[in-house]
């Protein structure tokens, strides 16, 4: 009997050297630990002895077991690390320097810069208003301190439409819709709004004018609001939007919305102020009119202007969209030449 | 506007000054400076010399060997002016000097040898006349340097002449020197003028303003008597580097003290005027100008006449007729002002801006036409000293400006500021400005100068900004505002669109642009593209293009048209304007909308057709989370561009926002017959009436639910959505969804019928449901759909 076992020992032993695959690990476990097993097998002896023997070879019997199935578990992993080897082995080579043929869509540039510098507006607490395009002579003109016979009305060459409206000469046209509609702020707090918007020039195209362009303006307007708020604002505003310090220089400016009216250079971004040909050796760039709104055009928005005080200033978006993207001609923008607005991925 | 930094320094000393620091100061204080020239630098030793002896030169005709002297030595020099003569005192370059970018060397020409070269004022850069050399008066000793008594060197600065569209006062030297004499803080010295007043008994020259709306004063003298017809060279120096052309010494004294004071002024001949009358003409006549132009003078312009015609076209330009000449020996002298307005108008509809209108129209200050004229009489007389003045000086003042006075204190300027500039500072910078000072204490009571008070300085904002700009804007400490912490409310229509936007460029590949916002009616008609009549432009560049597009589609499917030779896949989006006619007020109704084409040579037709329509559903769910239902429209069939049988009216809920169709096979044909293009158009406020649905999470049932497709036999033309309502009326808490996930058509096999394959999902939220009770449920809900005439598909 006990003998048999380790015949039965070596016999698994010998079989199991010869298996190479799972199939066949399964077959020689069945052959042994099966129900029909060698194994099982053996324990029908188990009658014939006595208690003592009984006992012992019951034992050695489950050894034997224990060992076997451990060898199978050995095994097995053996044959799942070979064949693992070999699917590896086998396995195809794909080809990662194929591009991939699925076109991303892209916005247009404007839309991009707008929503650049409208995400740095919302830090810093201000709504986003959006004014018509079509505009009365009143909101374009005077609500903005252009009376009628003001050369300002010959300087923009407007679009006017049978019914007496125009198409907007600038975002200001917008000034006078905001601060009625939110009214002046409340002690301690301010009212802040930029209002981006598409504006019209009647005036022929070539590669650097437009008669339909974009400008945004934005306005701040408390009770103590002063020209250090004004240039300690253009100062931040501008650091982030070019993301990089950036130094201001202030120039009176007329405008006819604001008063004192400001142009605001910044220092070259090509030459960083030293002089180059694209600040004309100046070594600053005119960016922006800004100024602090004039008297009239609070008062004119239901604003109080003995009581408040505010500022405005206006950024060409489509120049900036152009300064940004080193975009020469201006007439891409509403080209609608998907060969040269699809290149505006993000 | 050029400045000449010598003439500025003739009414306040600039000595030791760093004039290229003090022109940053001028452009951060006053206006911007765009330029700086050097002149004269590139001028070295020209010196006074005689012609004193001219013989033929050998090998030329026109050159000729002249003797020059100068002084210490006799040089010989090949010279071609023709209007050398023995005798001459000219300008001599010697070798080793400098003239522009010649430098002068001993050298031969045509074989002759020559120490130097006779300069004419053009080549000294003096005035653009080459006729010859230029000739000197033989009061210098020979051999002094020009230099010593021409003014060649001079820094001249360029004003951005928009910089100063504000500053009336700007438009001259003396008004340029007062802000650069607040800037260095040293004085401005008054005009040198003539002393008119001695010829008070002299009868007046007979003016008559007949519009005083449009001329506010006109002041005259006449001189006779004038025998010098050219100008002093410094004077010419000053006029050719200051940008005007010298001609003779009347019309460059007229020139000199517009470009001293900014007052334009005009000389007629007296012989050929008599009587001034300032008025317009009931009808358009003809007036040639002096530069010999006939032109159409209408009746709201205003003219200077005499007593028979007109003699000028007011602060524009003078007559031919009565022009000076270089026989004028006796002048007419005006100086006038003329309503700003009045001038600008008339000069562009005359389509003639001259020097005079461009400062006429800038609104100048009246009470500098007086001090104009004794301040010519004052240079004429030293150049001209045996000049006569012949008649009282004559003043017709119809218009004054009322004096302005503004009240202020410094709380206001510290609040506008933001900064403490003392009380001092403030008085200091406004009474060098030329500003009445009143002040008690912090209190300002102040009048504005009369060259400040024509437009420019009306209100106390006015007045900071010339507190400010003195100040400089450099030294201001600049601070954040005090604020609250208040939460902004973020408009949730604006995110919309941009989330739009992003979800057709990143999902679909689309393209986001810009098309204009009217039709390009050119492109219209080559595709065949009818738009309806709407609101237009009267006064476009581009007539063609005066039309308002009321809807977006037309300029899209243009920029499909522009595309499509080298394009087969496009898909564009754009949220623009259109305006649909006038609203009940009588404005435009403009609306936000956007726009979606997409275009494909790829996909078919049907396809083109369903990809528009997943677009627009996607959109939908993503910004309102509602599903957009479709309906018929038939008077969508009146844009000529949408498929009369495959549009519909796009909805959510109750609100109509806007329409998808495929293009019109007659349009489609001239666009690219092989191109398949689908378009939609979206209203943005009526798709914002709507606020987004909630979402409304649900448990998910733990058992396994039972999912039957079932293949519906329908009418070829039976919507689904009719079949969908069917099923709905099936109550049966365990049917979870159904949707369609098949559509079968062919001809042969189901003759005018299609087949529709619905897929059901059974479930429960407590139990696993047995297959023979779903069984039951499917057997109710085919007979009701029998009952409607849909059978299953065997």
């Amino acid at each position: 009997m006990f003998e048999n076992l380790e015949k039965i020992k070596q016999q698994f032993n010998e079989e199991l050297n010869r298996v190479e695959s799972k199939d066949e690990l399964e077959r020689v476990r069945v052959a042994f630990l099966g129900k029909k097993g060698l194994v099982t097998d053996a324990l029908k002896g188990l009658r014939d002895l006595s208690a003592e023997d009984k006992k012992t070879f019951g034992m050695q019997v489950n050894v034997l077991k224990n060992e076997i199935e451990e060898a199978i578990v050995e095994y097995q992993k053996k044959i799942e690390e070979q064949e693992y080897l070999k699917e590896i082995n086998n396995a195809p080579r794909y080809d990662f320097s194929i591009p991939s043929d699925k076109p991303l869509g892209s916005l247009h540039p404007i839309t991009i810069v707008q929503k650049q510098i409208e995400d740095i507006f919302k830090t810093m607490g201000f709504i986003i208003e959006d004014g018509l395009e079509v505009q009365t002579e009143y909101n374009n003109f005077e609500a903005v301190n252009i009376p009628k016979n003001h050369p300002a009305r010959d300087m923009t060459d407007t679009y006017y439409l049978e019914n007496g409206q125009l198409l907007k000469t600038h975002t200001s046209a917008a000034q006078n819709a905001i601060m009625r509609k939110y009214g002046a702020p409340k002690p301690g707090e301010y009212l802040k709004a930029l209002f981006p918007g598409r504006c019209f020039r009647n005036e022929s195209i070539d590669a650097s004018h437009e008669n339909t362009f974009f400008q945004m303006e934005g306005m701040m307007i408390g009770e103590d609001i002063s020209i250090s708020n004004l240039i300690y604002f253009m100062k931040v505003l501008l650091t982030e939007v070019f993301q990089r310090d950036v130094k201001v220089r202030l120039r009176p400016g007329f405008f006819p919305f604001v008063e004192p009216g400001f142009e605001l250079d910044i220092n070259c971004l090509i030459c960083g102020g030293s002089g180059c040909p694209t600040c004309k050796h100046s070594g600053w760039l005119e960016l922006l009119p800004c100024g602090m709104i004039h008297p009239n055009v609070l008062r004119m928005g239901g604003i109080d202007p003995d009581k408040y005080t505010g500022f405005a200033f206006g950024l060409g978006l489509t120049r900036l969209a152009m300064m940004k993207y080193n975009i020469k001609d201006i007439r891409v923008f509403n080209s609608g030449n998907l060969k040269q607005l699809r290149q505006f991925t993000i | 506007m050029l400045i000449s930094m010598n003439w500025i320094s003739e009414f306040t000393d600039l000595s030791g000054i760093n004039l290229r620091e003090l022109i940053d100061r001028f452009t951060l204080s006053c206006a911007e400076v765009e330029d700086i020239y050097e002149y004269g630098k590139n001028i070295r030793d020209v010196v006074v010399g005689k012609i004193v002896e001219i013989r033929e030169h050998p090998g030329s005709k026109k050159l000729h060997l002249v003797k020059v002297d100068i002084g210490t030595e006799i040089v010989d020099c090949v010279c071609g002016a023709p209007n050398i003569f023995v005798g001459a005192v000219v300008p001599f370059a010697k070798p080793g000097g400098q003239v522009g970018d010649l430098e002068i060397k001993e050298t031969k020409i045509a074989g002759e040898i020559s120490r130097g070269m006779c300069c004419s004022e053009k080549e000294l850069g003096i005035s653009d006349d080459h006729s010859g050399v230029m000739l000197l008066d033989d009061i210098y000793p020979l051999g002094t340097d020009i230099k010593s008594f021409m003014q060649l060197e001079d820094t001249i600065f360029e004003v951005d002449n928009k910089s100063l569209t504000n500053r009336p006062d700007l438009w001259g030297h003396y008004g340029i020197a007062r802000e650069i004499s607040v800037l260095t803080k040293r004085p401005l010295k008054p005009l040198d003028l003539y002393n008119t007043e001695q010829f008070d008994n002299l009868a007046k020259v007979d003016v008559k303003i007949e519009d005083a709306e449009k001329c506010f004063r006109y002041s005259c003298i006449t001189v006779s008597d004038i025998k010098v017809k050219k100008s002093p060279i410094n004077m010419k120096i000053r006029l050719t580097y200051c940008g005007m052309r010298p001609i003779n010494l009347l019309a460059d004294l007229t020139n000199y003290l517009m470009l001293e004071l900014g007052q334009p002024m005009h000389a007629f001949d007296n012989k050929k005027v008599s009587k001034i009358r300032v008025k317009t003409y009931p009808e358009t006549i003809s007036f040639r100008t002096l530069d010999g132009h006939d032109r159409r003078v209408d009746s709201e312009t205003l003219l200077i006449c005499d007593e028979k015609e007109p003699v000028a076209i007011a602060g524009i330009m003078g007559g031919e007729l009565t022009e000076i000449t270089d026989e004028t020996d006796s002048l007419l002298l005006e100086s006038a002002n003329f309503d700003a307005t009045s001038i600008r108008k008339s000069s562009t509809r005359l389509g003639l801006r001259t020097d005079a209108s461009a400062r006429y129209e800038k609104s100048l200050d009246p009470e500098l036409t007086v001090p104009a004229i004794k301040r010519f009489l004052k240079l004429l007389v030293e150049i001209d000293p045996a000049v006569k003045v012949t008649s009282a000086l004559t003043d017709c003042y119809a218009k004054r400006f009322d004096k302005i006075k503004i009240d202020f204190d410094k709380a206001y300027v510290d609040k506008c500021t933001g900064i403490d500039i003392s009380s001092d500072q403030i008085e200091e910078t406004l009474t060098l400005l030329g500003f009445e000072v009143s002040r008690k204490a912090d209190a300002f009571s102040v009048v504005v100068p009369s060259w400040r008070a024509t437009k420019d300085v009306t209100i106390k904002a006015d007045i900071i900004e010339e507190i400010t700009r003195i100040y400089g804007y450099d030294n201001f400490d600049v601070y954040s505002v005090k604020s609250l912490l208040i939460p902004v409310r973020h408009n949730i229509a604006q995110s919309n669109e941009y989330r739009i936007k992003q979800l057709l460029a990143e999902r679909y590949a689309m393209n986001e642009v810009h098309s204009y916002i009217w039709y390009d009616s050119k492109l219209n008609k080559e595709l065949g593209i009818v738009t309806e009549p709407n609101v237009r432009i009267i006064n476009s560049i581009t007539a063609e293009n005066d039309t308002i597009r009321s809807t977006m589609i037309p300029t899209l499917l243009g920029f499909v048209a522009r595309n499509a030779d080298s394009e087969s896949e496009m898909g564009m989006f754009e949220i623009g304007r259109v305006v649909e006619g006038y609203r009940e007020d009588g404005l435009c109704n403009e609306r936000k909308r956007l726009g979606i084409v997409i275009a494909s040579k790829r996909m078919t037709e049907r396809e083109v057709y369903f990809k528009c329509k997943e677009i627009i559903e996607q959109t939908m769910r993503s910004v309102k989370n509602i599903a957009p239902r479709f309906e018929i429209k038939e008077e969508l069939a009146k844009y000529n561009y949408v498929h009369p049988v495959n549009c519909a009216s796009i909805w959510l809920k109750d609100v109509e926002i806007g329409f998808f169709s495929v293009i019109n096979p007659r349009i489609k044909n001239r666009i690219d017959k092989k191109l398949n293009i689908a378009f939609a158009e979206i209203d943005i406020e009526n798709m914002e009436k709507l606020a987004a649905e909630p979402v409304v999470f649900n448990e998910v049932s733990r058992y396994p639910g039972v999912t039957i497709d079932l293949s519906l036999l329908v009418d070829k033309n039976l919507r689904y959505e009719h079949i969908a309502s069917y099923i709905s009326e099936y109550k049966c808490e365990y049917l979870q969804k159904y949707y369609p996930v098949d559509v079968f058509e062919d001809e042969k096999l189901l003759p005018g019928k299609k087949s529709v394959t619905v897929r059901f999902e059974f479930i429960s939220k407590d139990r696993t449901l047995e297959l023979a009770e779903v069984q039951a449920m499917v057997d109710e809900l085919l007979k009701l759909l029998e009952d409607e005439g849909i059978e299953l598909r065997k």
